[in-house]
């Protein structure tokens, strides 16, 4: 050899990136939950040095691969490459030691603890933490400088803004030397301009050689940063594709798309007085991030409003507010001619006494108490009212009553009021939340997501059944993530980005293709 | 003047014997609780304790014996809460209560069987306990007023448990605070989701956390039946294992503090003991009762947030199941 | 807790609870065989000590009526998953209640009526010492758990400085007050016998037992029967249903500490009206702790908590006997099979569940499986 040769040989040692990132490639995963088949012969692959995304709606099953690919759960079928080398991950600790980081949706980060405590944590380097922290500290310097991850290493997590927390996770997993990088939902807690500085960050990373897979239902965070993304549905990939060569419209499609189940006879709708009215209503949540900006709209009595937008844009807090769980922060509610503002008591007793019901997102946690028996539920919000108790007592002959004629009408299966309602099917449950919201005879009917977890013979059900409703002059705010259900039933709809209203179209107007756009914040053109 | 100096001195040395106990179990729900685990269980394992010192003690005649067979039946009782509460994600609450009524009954059962005598064990005697220590340089700082007798008979003079509870006390600081283990410890008693992800078992670290609580207690344990007392009487520990509970709340789960508040606590026991039957100016006879209260009612002034806030470790009470 | 999804109810609700209790004896009956003595020979006369002897049955359900009130007391709470520790105090002070009353009145007043007013005496003043934890829970967070242990502690120190220094019958030495005068009080069930010209053994069971099975109706009625009991065990199910529902959280739990600091006072009816007619230094001597073990066999439910309650009762009663009996055993045995009742079926309810699943499986689906 020559010595130029030699020098050059001593060089390219040296200069050797700290990190460089592994390919990875899934191969036919399946993983089923009992009955449920949770990822059905899920493959992708993701080149060393890129930015991979993975969409799909709640339920998708995005969250169970991850939790294969982080060693929580293992693969029924299929296998794991890294590198073109079969991997098995056994446990966090392995996936670690294989170097997957994870940076979860809800932070790992023990609030209490330093900076640098959670770094440390699980690598600390020596029994006595003084030992160890020298070279963390300096390891942490180097990465943060190399990335851009600035962050004071002595704050306390509880201190730090959300964004920066969320540097930390990456910075806890780049400390344990990870090739790949998982993000989870990484934005949705995320300001905009925190968004931004996290793009940057994930950009210097794969410049310089990590491997980064990206989990979002933001189609624009796709568009702006993947290089490739798969679309995941029902749990299967139903789309691998390059991001340059599709389009947000494309990608809602493939992710929410169902086919229309009926074609529902809608007759002219006898649109009556405005009934709901909300002006100017704006809410932060707990940590300071604004969910809801400025909302105004109204809805007339026989008219179904539909609020069509991927989930976590804001509507589930609307919900939350219109229907008393959380308080009025700022705007008005006008209810026929009662006023809510900030301030006054505003609670689901007083909702439901203003002549509201409501269908919650979550039956299960909410609109339900799955210990109880079915005719128990049958008044759960209504224990109070006069129809159903004498005195102090309630009447358990009314309370059976009301479930056996509801349960015929609205046809909830099994018909016996002595079975614990969490033995019924999600379908069931549903129509048992609903007959009794509609029950109530309410002037305005409030609805999350009527059919998740439904089957289909139960969705017509609903459907029929919240026509009805509309027939009869209730107004209903529909709020939902199947487009299909939007435009079968809504006379006019709104969509939600970012917590504002960034559209309004008519019912009969609206096609999966305007709505995907309006949805994905590109805005309608007009 | 002499006379105030006696009483301050005496009253001192009174709150030290009083707050060992309670220094060791503090520490030792210190150690369960910082992991996430309930602890209302410390009476019961001091009781314990107490009963096993006295009892292997005389059997043996060696009070280092004794000390040993309270720690290993302590730590074998909380290995029991242990099992209940994480592998079986049982009741934490209901755990402790059953240890607490377990431990009355045990001691009293089978100190009846072994020595006959209404539940007492027989009386030790001097070199069946851990008798005072003197320290050195005694005779020459006794003529010094106030701070002689300080010497002599508030720091000096006393068993070796009293100074091993305080030793106990800084290790416990540094343990938890300094060390790897420690972080862990804290770590899985806020969010145990960030140890399970960070490749650590959250399972191990609270065993080991309870079974280190368990042996503590023992040492508490056989203070109050080889070194404070001089054998084991029935239901001796009368509620300590409560107050240990309280000043660990009181000091906010840290050791330093809850030092502090376990002696205020024992000082209170003692001024109490004190004032009995003395009139003070306008206030007249302070009932020994109020003060023997004072203690509970200061919890919960303080948990009812009057005096700043106390926040126990985030994840406490709630079995881990990994979700995934 | 965990309950079996598997498992059909007669087996969750009676074969594992049987189960768990009999873990309990054998527990139990290791340590008696350990000191030397035979369990089989022990639970002999621990039953003849409780049911056979003269005044046997009587003396049962004296302690019988003790733990009912106790354990309705703190299934109440438990409905709105809170943890009322708290019953020794409460039953403590409750009796505070009853002497007072008692003590201003009986003098004046017709005795059939101060009966009556001690009565309410005993359950508005257990109900004031439950209300505290309660409100603090619910408007401050203050640990229920731990503030109740409080409360009991400082009851305690109350009631001795006022029997001691207060309320105390001059002259003598023992704390207590004076005596209630004479028609004062819960007739004793054998006097009662007596008067009919039935004859009965002597024991302290008195009609505050029927004031018990009365309770437990009432208890029942309002659990499952009334709005509120409604409310409650929606709370107590799920918080965030419960918010849906529009139910009052903070009222909800200040009312139900309340009531179930009530429904521990009302031991002492028992004990102060019924038996001693005086107030006296710990009378409450340990119920309000065994009203928990009960609260937990008997799974909240007044049927379940009559029928552990007698169990108790059997135990405590046949546990006098044990002393007598033997020279090496004492009541504190009780003590012991007690923790162990509180530990199976509390803290380790469900350690047999997967062994029995497996059981069932096999003995119920076998064929089926394959």
């Amino acid at each position: 050899m020559t010595i130029n040769e030699i020098n050059e040989g001593n060089d390219t040692l040296i200069s050797l990136p700290s990190f460089t990132g592994s390919s990875i490639e899934l191969k036919n995963i399946t993983k089923r939950f009992g009955h449920v088949i949770a990822n059905e012969r899920v493959s992708l692959k993701v080149e060393t040095g890129s930015i991979h995304g993975i969409v799909g709606e709640n339920g998708a099953g995005k969250s169970t691969l991850m939790n294969i690919l982080f060693g929580l759960y293992r693969p029924d079928e299929g296998s794991i490459h890294m590198d073109g080398k079969t991997v098995d991950v056994t446990s966090p600790e392995k996936s670690i030691s294989l170097g997957i980081g994870m940076v979860h949706q809800h932070f790992m980060l023990v609030p209490t603890f330093t900076v640098l405590e959670n770094v440390m944590l699980g690598n600390e380097g020596s029994f006595f933490l003084k030992n160890g922290e020298k070279s963390v500290l300096q390891k942490l310097q180097k990465l943060s400088n190399t990335y851009g991850l600035n962050v004071d290493f002595y704050s306390l997590i509880s201190d730090l803004p959300v964004g920066m927390q969320q540097r930390v996770e990456i910075l806890k997993a780049l400390n344990r030397g990870a090739k790949i990088l998982i993000l989870d939902e990484p934005t949705g807690v995320l300001t905009p301009q925190e968004t931004i500085s996290l793009f940057e960050i994930l950009n210097s990373l794969k410049n310089k050689g990590v491997t980064i897979i990206l989990i979002t239902h933001k189609l624009k965070e796709i568009m702006s940063i993947t290089e490739s993304v798969s679309v995941m549905r029902g749990g299967k990939v139903v789309a691998s594709l390059k991001t340059r060569n599709t389009s947000p419209e494309e990608l809602a499609e493939k992710m929410v798309g169902r086919k229309v189940l009926l074609t529902i006879e809608k007759k002219e709708p006898k649109i009556g007085n405005k009934i709901l009215t909300v002006k100017n209503l704006n809410h932060s949540s707990k940590e300071g991030v604004e969910m809801l900006k400025n909302i105004s709209f109204s809805i007339s009595e026989g008219e179904i409003l539909g609020v069509a937008g991927v989930a976590g844009n804001g509507q589930s807090e609307l919900l939350d507010i219109l229907s008393g769980i959380e308080q009025l922060q700022s705007g008005e509610i006008q209810i026929n001619k009662i006023k809510v503002l900030p301030g006054e008591k505003w609670d689901p007793k007083k909702v439901r006494e203003v002549g509201m019901a409501h269908v919650p997102e979550d039956r299960q946690k909410r609109g339900l108490i799955l210990p109880f028996y079915n005719y128990e539920n049958s008044i759960l919000g209504y224990q109070r009212k006069e129809k159903y108790s004498s005195g102090f007592l309630l009447d358990k002959n009314k309370m059976l009553n009301l479930f056996t004629e509801t349960a015929e009408q609205f046809d909830v299966r099994p018909r016996d009021p002595h079975i614990v309602s969490s033995k019924l099917s999600g379908g069931n449950q549903q129509k048992l939340v609903l007959a009794r919201e509609i029950e109530s005879q309410p002037k305005i009917l409030l609805i999350g997501q009527p059919t998740r977890g439904v089957d289909i013979g139960a969705i017509e059900r609903i459907y029929e059944d919240l026509l009805i409703m509309k027939e009869s002059g209730v107004a209903i705010l529909l709020v939902s993530v199947e487009l299909d259900e939007i435009m079968s039933l809504s006379d006019r709809i709104i969509t939600m980005n970012q917590g504002k209203i960034v559209g309004e179209i008519k019912g009969s107007e609206a096609t999966e293709i305007e709505l995907g756009k309006m949805m994905s914040g590109l805005g309608r053109a007009d | 003047m002499l006379e105030i100096f006696q009483i301050i001195i005496s009253l001192l040395d009174s709150t030290i014997r009083i707050a060992t106990p309670l220094i060791f179990c503090a520490m030792a729900g210190i150690f369960s609780e910082r992991s996430g685990i309930i602890d209302i269980g410390l009476e019961g394992k001091m009781l314990l304790s107490a009963f096993v010192a006295a009892s292997a003690t005389f059997l043996t005649g060696s009070p280092w014996i004794g000390l040993l067979s309270a720690v290993l039946a302590s730590g074998f009782t909380s290995l029991i809460h242990a099992f209940a509460c994480i592998t079986n994600k049982g009741d934490q609450v209901i755990s402790g209560l059953a240890i607490n009524i377990l431990a009355s009954g045990l001691t009293i059962t089978v100190g009846i069987a072994l020595f006959s005598r209404g539940g007492q064990t027989p009386p030790l005697s001097s070199d069946q306990r851990f008798m005072p220590i003197d320290f050195p340089f005694q005779n020459l700082l006794d003529n010094i007023p106030f701070f002689g007798d300080l010497y002599s008979d508030v720091i000096s003079g006393h068993n070796i448990l009293v100074y091993l509870s305080l030793l106990g006390v800084f290790l416990t600081y540094y343990v938890v605070f300094k060390t790897r283990f420690g972080l862990r410890l804290r770590a899985v008693g806020e969010k145990p989701e960030a140890v399970d992800t960070a490749g650590i078992s959250v399972i191990r670290m609270r065993y080991q956390a309870v079974i280190i609580a368990g042996m503590l207690c023992g040492f508490a344990g056989a203070y109050l039946s080889i070194a404070h007392g001089a054998g084991f009487g029935r239901e001796m520990s009368a509620g300590k294992g409560y107050i240990a509970l309280a000043a660990m709340i009181f000091g906010k789960w840290n050791p330093i503090p809850t030092l502090f508040a376990c002696l205020l606590f024992g000082f209170l026991e003692a001024l109490g003991n004190r004032l009995q039957g003395v009139d003070l100016y306008i206030i007249g006879e302070v009932p020994v009762q109020f003060m023997q209260a004072l203690p509970y009612i200061l919890t919960v002034i303080l948990l009812a947030g009057f005096i700043g806030k106390a926040r126990a470790p985030g994840a406490i009470g709630v079995p881990y199941s990994k979700e995934g | 807790m965990n309950e079996s999804n598997l498992l059909p109810r007669w087996i969750s609700i009676g074969l594992i609870p049987l189960i768990n209790l009999f873990l309990a004896f054998l527990v139990s009956g290791l340590v008696i065989f350990f000191i030397g003595e035979s369990p089989i020979q022990a639970i002999l006369v621990m039953i003849k000590g409780a049911f056979y002897y003269p005044g046997s049955i009587g003396y049962t359900l004296y302690y019988t009526t003790n733990f009912i009130f106790a354990g309705l007391a703190v299934a109440l709470a438990f409905h709105a998953k809170l943890f009322n520790i708290g019953g020794e105090g409460q039953a403590y002070v409750g009796g505070l209640g009853v002497g007072l009353v008692c003590l201003a009145l009986d003098q004046s007043v017709n005795s059939f009526l101060v009966t009556i007013l001690a009565v309410f005496g005993s359950v508005a003043f257990g109900a004031f010492w439950g209300v505290i934890p309660g409100y603090l829970q619910a408007k401050r967070g203050s640990h229920i758990v731990i503030t109740t242990i409080m409360f009991n502690f400082i009851a305690a120190s109350l009631m001795v400085y006022l029997l001691v220094n207060v309320i105390i019958e001059p002259g003598q030495m023992s704390p207590e007050t004076r005596d209630f005068s004479e028609g004062v009080g819960l007739v004793q069930v054998h006097k009662l016998a007596n008067f009919f010209g039935i004859s009965m053994a002597v024991s302290p069971f008195n009609i505050s037992f029927f004031v018990a099975l009365l309770v437990s109706f009432g208890f029942w009625i309002l659990v499952w029967r009334t709005k509120f009991g409604y409310e409650v065990r929606s709370l107590g199910h799920s918080e965030t249903a419960a918010k849906y529902a529009g139910i009052d959280v903070s009222r909800t739990i200040v009312l139900v500490m309340a009531i179930s600091g009530g429904l521990a006072g009302l031991v002492a009816i028992n004990e102060l009206l019924g038996v001693h007619n005086k107030l006296l230094l710990g009378f409450t001597a340990g119920y309000g702790f065994t009203g928990i073990a009960v609260a937990l066999m008997g799974r909240n439910h007044p049927v379940g908590i009559f029928l552990a309650s007698l169990l108790f009762g059997a135990l405590y009663q046949g546990g006098t006997e044990l002393d007598f009996e033997f020279s090496s055993i004492t009541r504190e045995m009780v003590l012991l099979i007690q923790g162990l009742i509180i530990l199976f079926s509390g803290a380790l309810a469900y350690m047999m569940n997967p062994i029995i699943e497996k059981i069932y499986i096999k003995a119920f689906k076998g064929p089926q499986n394959a």
